[in-house]
């Protein structure tokens, strides 16, 4: 097996035996992104140079002590790393098209400070290698947004990765890296996690810090990892989880020991079965899968109950208004001023502004943008963000409810695998769509995750997601890890054709 | 269902700082549209008398020392990112009033 297919795990202790350094493993990852980053797409920045030199002081510190110690992994491009470009993957942060003798015309954004969760990666001395590709400021669910063009599925280049953490999903389940970074603001780790066929965690909102993240939409937005197994996730989480002054809106809740929770034991868990996940048009193989996964948690002890979550078709809707909303006033600071895309004609003020962001923001963001103007303009107020709240609230009272009956729930990630590139490109709410099993979670604030639980006959993987309580990520990697030690979903490997 | 003009949807690049093509003023009209169309479905949930949720997991105003620190980046290193010319450390933007 190369070395870059190992999980962080299983490399960490070869590091620690010194059976292989950190150089080593970071070139082999180099290695393998130079040799299938043509087909797939996934990383945008790269910081080979950086990366090498870091591992190299690692290896020669020679502790090993912490599990990610001297481990490569790659971020999504909207966590800010001092001295590296992160750029949104949007032309408004790239400058790419201005004329010659314009101050930072063609320079990509450089952030001068570091992200909390990049930083405390370092810290523990994991490695960071570079930036991976998402939808533009993450708006999406197939990477088709980047102004770098789409990341392609690991197991079908017609289709996409998912997205909006389509290149981390695709750089995990290449082996390009040993765990990558994602966010998560309507589905945007465990769609990726799913079409990819490796796993991925949303967390409470709160959990993590964003300082330093590229907003989307704050009263949603949440990071997480992707990773090889679900004791990867714990182990990342661990690293990442908790309190950051920086961050107002995380919590002082304790962080538990994630890995110690992963005991394979699921007896007596009671798991819910929510009726509206299975909706008519969905692939059929994709509903076999989560109902056979129902099966091996029963054959582990653990007891199936069938919920009910009313609000769930209300849920895509919901989020695609106080998304965009948030979205136009977090836009609002790509205004040329500060950083980013300028333009030459700089007489006027208002005109300069819609320039410089006509020119930077692709179609979806734009399209974001001008919803949430709308919807927030005087006299709309009430009849959509008001209105967008109050079903929230009813969204998060279906889960509270079915709370008291069950300890976790299970459903499919996603109503099909991954599609085929441009499927969605005239349709924006087909695309909203995609969304329809994802953002109930995000309405409630509560974690989930996707976990490999199969492969279409087309060969795609599909995705098991197990939802839990607020700040009970270790219940639903506790369920994820039992699943994954019953099954051998996550040991298959794309072929990249 | 509501539907949206092309002078509606002017308007509101204006007020978004949105400079947009004839094209994208007639795309947008449809697009936009079709989302309000979807998004309508909202108004089956009677929804009276429901508290509205901002914050989902009750976090309340969070305080803490009013503490000067020195960690995050210099003014320097804030300003070498703007595309726009620097004059006595600050950045000359185009004029506000025309």
């Amino acid at each position: 097996m190369s070395a870059t297919a190992l999980t962080i795990a299983q490399a960490h202790d070869k590091l620690r035996k010194k059976e292989l350094s950190s150089e080593e493993l970071v070139r082999a990852c180099i290695e393998r992104i130079e040799a299938v980053d043509g087909k797939l797409n996934a990383v945008v920045h790269r910081n080979f140079e950086g990366a090498l030199e870091q591992a190299k002081k690692v290896d020669s510190n020679g502790k090993f002590d912490h599990p990610l110690t001297g481990i490569p992994y790659l971020a999504k491009d909207v966590y800010c790393e001092e001295g590296v470009p992160t750029t949104g993957c949007s032309n408004v942060l790239r400058n790419p098209t201005s004329p010659d003798g314009l101050r930072g015309a063609g320079k990509d954004y450089i952030p001068p400070f570091d992200s909390t969760t990049t930083k405390r990666l370092k810290a523990v001395g994991a490695i960071s290698m570079g930036k991976t590709n998402t939808d533009e400021f993450t708006m999406g669910a197939s990477t088709e947004t980047s102004c770098f063009g789409v990341t392609r599925c690991p197991w079908d280049l017609t289709c996409v990765a998912g997205g909006s953490s389509g290149g981390s999903a695709a750089a995990v389940s290449a082996d390009e890296c040993i765990f990558a970074l994602g966010t998560d603001t309507g589905g945007s780790i465990r769609e990726p996690a799913a079409f990819c066929g490796i796993a991925g965690i949303r967390t409470t909102y709160g959990r993590t810090s964003r300082y330093g993240v590229m907003s989307m939409a704050s009263s949603l937005d949440t990071i997480g990892p992707l990773g090889k197994t679900i004791e990867d996730l714990a182990i990342i989480l661990q690293a990442i989880a908790g309190k950051d002054l920086k961050d107002g809106t995380t919590s002082d809740v304790p962080v538990p020991d994630y890995r110690a929770e992963l005991t394979g034991n699921v007896k007596g868990l009671k798991i819910g079965i929510p009726k509206e996940y299975f909706i008519p048009g969905m692939h059929p193989e994709i509903e076999a899968s989560v109902r056979d996964a129902a099966k091996v948690f029963e054959s582990l002890g653990a007891k199936i109950v069938d919920i009910s979550l009313p609000h769930t078709k209300y849920g895509v809707a919901t989020y695609y208004i106080l998304c965009p909303c948030e979205v136009s006033s977090n836009m609002a600071r790509y205004d040329g001023i500060r950083y980013g895309h300028t333009v030459q004609e700089k007489d006027n003020l208002v005109e300069y502004y819609g320039r410089v962001r006509s020119e930077g923001f692709g179609p979806e963001v734009k399209r974001r943008i001008m919803i949430g103007t709308y919807a927030l303009s005087a006299g709309y107020f009430d009849a959509y963000y008001r209105k967008a709240q109050k079903i929230r609230t009813l969204i998060k009272e279906d889960f509270r409810a079915a709370y008291e009956k069950v300890d976790v729930i299970i459903s499919p990630v996603t109503p099909t695998p991954a599609f085929k590139v441009g499927a969605h490109t005239d349709d924006p709410v087909s695309m909203y769509l995609e969304d329809a099993f994802l953002s109930g979670q995000v309405m409630a604030g509560i974690p989930a995750l996707s976990v490999p639980c199969g492969f279409s006959k087309e060969g795609l993987p599909m995705g098991l997601q197990i939802t839990g309580q607020q700040w009970k990520e270790e219940v639903i990697l506790r369920a994820a890890h039992a699943y994954e030690q019953a099954t051998e979903w996550q040991t298959k490997k794309p072929t990249l054709s | 269902m509501p539907s949206l003009t092309a002078d509606q949807v002017r308007h509101i690049a204006k007020l978004a700082r949105l400079k947009l093509s004839e094209e994208e003023v007639k795309k947008f009209s449809t697009e936009l549209t079709q989302i309000l169309g979807y998004i309508d479905i909202l108004n089956e949930v009677p929804t009276d008398d429901v508290a509205p949720t901002a914050q989902v997991t009750g976090l309340l105003n969070q305080f803490r020392e009013d503490v000067v620190s020195s960690n995050g980046p210099s003014g320097d290193a804030l300003l070498a990112t703007s595309p726009l010319p620097i004059v006595d450390h600050q950045i000359e933007t185009p004029s506000a009033h025309g």
